[in-house]
């Protein structure tokens, strides 16, 4: 088996003197699903800015080898930016080049092509929330770190996350979620961790 | 057993709360007594029995307290930008918590600099402020005390507040003394030649000695007093752990 | 490189779509002035550099209260901390947009300030010039304050608490470089050594402040 692209071992996190999740594991390599399930205020978020490299964990390691988008529940976009200026400037920061017509495909894609030189501002909070989707659609990074992904879409939007995370597992890219809902679709997860227990 | 791993368990010692807990209780009792006694002995060989300065009288004998407090405020703040440094790189809870419990003490003895300076000011200089190099920066390490304070309070998260903290420390160290060489250049420009404050008069061995004693005597108490606000920091911090609770079921028996 | 200027793009261009915010700190600059020259009044001709310098320095302060503030809200700014590898040169670039747009102005308008508190040119170059020195060791100060208070809520009186400290040796040497006086030439030289001292270090500590605002 090839190299995992990220493997989390032992770490746990402490708020205040509350302890969220402790010794957990995580190993995610290509065709990967992680979902990460449990209730409100049991981690899921922390655990997975602790995974994008936002804060440290207070045990455990943590390893990751290869780029990764994240996606939490900050849409990243600047409101006085369009969408594509958005887009364009989330690739630069990492180095990937911009390909316009990728660009283009992927506004197409999630139904923003009318709203492509619109500022971000004026969208509505599930065009906001698709805007943000588009980077996967684009970013070349093999593993995907989503946090509730599926807040604020309609049914079809949801649909659409379903199919771009199958469509990346079937490109060999690694997908690691936190959601209350069912991302695999038909498909199996791989792995599935509760938090809270 | 080498020098390094024992160096390395004495580190990872004194990170834990709790063996500072249980060990610090004589430190603290030792430091107060050591403390007080010095500066007993200092305060009153340097009030009663020390000739009167030629030039200034009696007055000079706030020198026993003000050089102590500047001093004392000085090596307060590196402490605590030290222990910052130890925060930010290995995450020391033991570091936070000294932060924490330091940095009021520490404004206040800068305050207590400040005002012994200002009191000794008046009847030597003839008014109670100079632009001179050391008031200055003794002012200004004031604010960078309150700094460290409201950004504390300013952050509700506490984890992210020490860590803020312990940056804005950091930072802080690193420009004092860029600020003490800019104000020492800017009071060079601009000493008035009545007041002769620019060249430091070599102290006469008669003041060094109960001034050495007093200093240590101060430096004593005033570890005494962090370590106790320290032990208050970790039975806050430490509220819902087992060792803590064992501990005072044992004092109520 | 590449990184450095698509952060510099990006905040230069919602300056141009944000005119007003980008403006408030030459409006309050003049504005400051013009109190300074009421308040004075016929004083206001004996003021040297300092008082312009002073101005520069709350203006900055003012200025820096926003810079990360938006991002953090929007979620940019983590985004900018999980992708930017490095860190220093995204950081650059957002400080390099805030001086063009809060610093270079001052200093570009200080020649006017002086000509309204003085009735005349006398003094403005070397005025202006220690402020094109100057005002960038302010951005760079101001930036690791702004970073390290944001998400906090608190306005600008934290703020200026924090950093207006760190900005006593900038006035200091900046006042003496501006002075046509004894030590000019070696208050000059040590203003350039702490812009390049302030480029080289700030941006490391403006991004540890940000990744502590976002731990969590």
């Amino acid at each position: 088996m090839s190299v995992p692209f990220l493997v989390a071992e032992g770490v746990s996190c402490v708020v205040a003197t509350r302890c969220l999740f402790r010794d957990l594991n995580i190993t995610a390599g290509g065709g990967d699903l992680v979902e990460i399930r449990g209730a409100n205020g049991s981690g899921k978020s922390t655990l997975l800015r602790g995974l994008a490299g936002l804060h440290v964990f207070h045990t455990g390691r943590l390893r990751r080898h290869v780029d990764f988008e994240y996606l939490g529940h900050r849409a990243g976009l600047g409101e006085r930016l369009t969408p594509v200026e958005n887009i364009r400037w989330l690739l630069r920061m990492r180095h990937q080049r911009v390909d316009v017509h990728a660009v283009d495909a992927a506004m197409i894609r999630l139904g923003l092509h009318g709203a492509a030189d619109e500022l971000c501002a004026t969208l509505s909070a599930g065009q906001q929330r698709r805007a943000a989707l588009a980077r996967l659609v684009v970013s070349d990074a093999p593993l995907w770190l989503l946090d509730e992904p599926l807040t604020a879409l309609d049914p079809s939007g949801v649909d659409l996350v379903r199919r771009l995370v199958a469509e990346h597992r079937a490109s060999g890219g690694a997908v690691i979620c936190a959601t209350h809902a069912n991302i695999a679709a038909q498909e199996r997860t791989s792995h599935e961790i509760v938090l809270g227990q | 057993m080498g020098l390094g791993s024992w160096a390395k368990r004495a580190f990872h010692r004194t990170g834990s709360p709790r063996w500072f807990f249980a060990g610090s209780r004589r430190w603290m009792i030792g430091l107060y007594t050591l403390g007080i006694a010095l500066i007993l002995v200092g305060s009153i060989w340097g009030l009663g029995f020390v000739p009167p300065e030629r030039y200034q009288g009696d007055s000079f004998r706030i020198l026993f307290v003000h050089v102590p407090a500047a001093s004392l405020a000085q090596t307060m703040y590196i402490a605590i930008a030290v222990a910052g440094l130890v925060y930010l790189v290995w995450r020391m809870k033991m570091a936070e918590m000294l932060i924490a419990a330091a940095a009021p003490i520490g404004m206040a003895v800068t305050a207590a600099a400040l005002a012994t300076g200002i009191i000794w000011g008046m009847p030597t200089w003839g008014k109670g402020w100079v632009w001179d190099a050391r008031t200055v920066s003794t002012l200004v390490l004031l604010l960078l005390f309150f700094g460290l304070q409201a950004l504390r309070q300013a952050i509700a998260h506490p984890e992210r507040a020490a860590l803020a903290v312990s940056l804005l420390a950091v930072v802080g160290v690193v420009n004092i003394p860029i600020i003490k060489y800019s104000v020492e250049w800017f009071t060079t420009l601009h000493q008035p030649p009545s007041i002769e404050i620019g060249k430091r008069p070599t102290i006469a061995s008669v003041y060094l000695w109960p001034l050495a004693v007093n200093a240590l005597g101060y430096y004593c108490f005033v570890a005494g007093v962090v370590i106790a606000a320290l032990r208050v920091r970790i039975v806050e911090r430490e509220a819902n752990a087992e060792w803590l609770r064992s501990w005072l079921a044992k004092q109520e028996r | 490189m590449s990184v450095f200027f698509a952060q510099l793009r990006r905040d230069l261009l919602i300056a141009i779509r944000d005119r007003s915010e980008a403006a408030n700190p030459i409006a309050f600059f003049l504005l400051a002035v013009l109190l300074l020259g009421l308040g004075l009044g016929r004083d206001a001709g004996t003021l040297g550099p300092g008082a312009i310098w002073v101005l520069a320095l709350f203006a900055n302060v003012l200025a820096a209260e926003g810079l990360f503030r938006r991002d953090h809200e929007d979620g940019t700014l983590e985004q900018m901390l999980v992708r930017a590898r490095p860190l220093f040169p995204a950081v650059l670039g957002k400080l390099a947009a805030h001086w063009l747009l809060a610093g270079l102005p001052l200093a570009a308008l200080s020649p006017l300030a002086v000509f309204f508190l003085h009735g005349s040119m006398a003094g403005a170059t070397p005025l202006c010039g220690t402020l094109l020195l100057g005002t960038p060791i302010l951005a760079a100060l101001s930036a690791i304050g702004a970073a390290l208070t944001v998400g906090t809520g608190r306005g600008g009186m934290l703020l200026a608490i924090l950093v207006m400290p760190l900005y006593v040796p900038v006035l200091v040497f900046g006042v003496g470089a501006a002075k046509a006086a004894d030590g000019a030439a070696f208050a000059q030289l040590m203003l350039a050594a702490m812009l390049v001292a302030a480029l080289t270090t700030a941006p490391f500590a403006v991004g540890k402040a940000l990744s502590i605002s976002q731990e969590y």
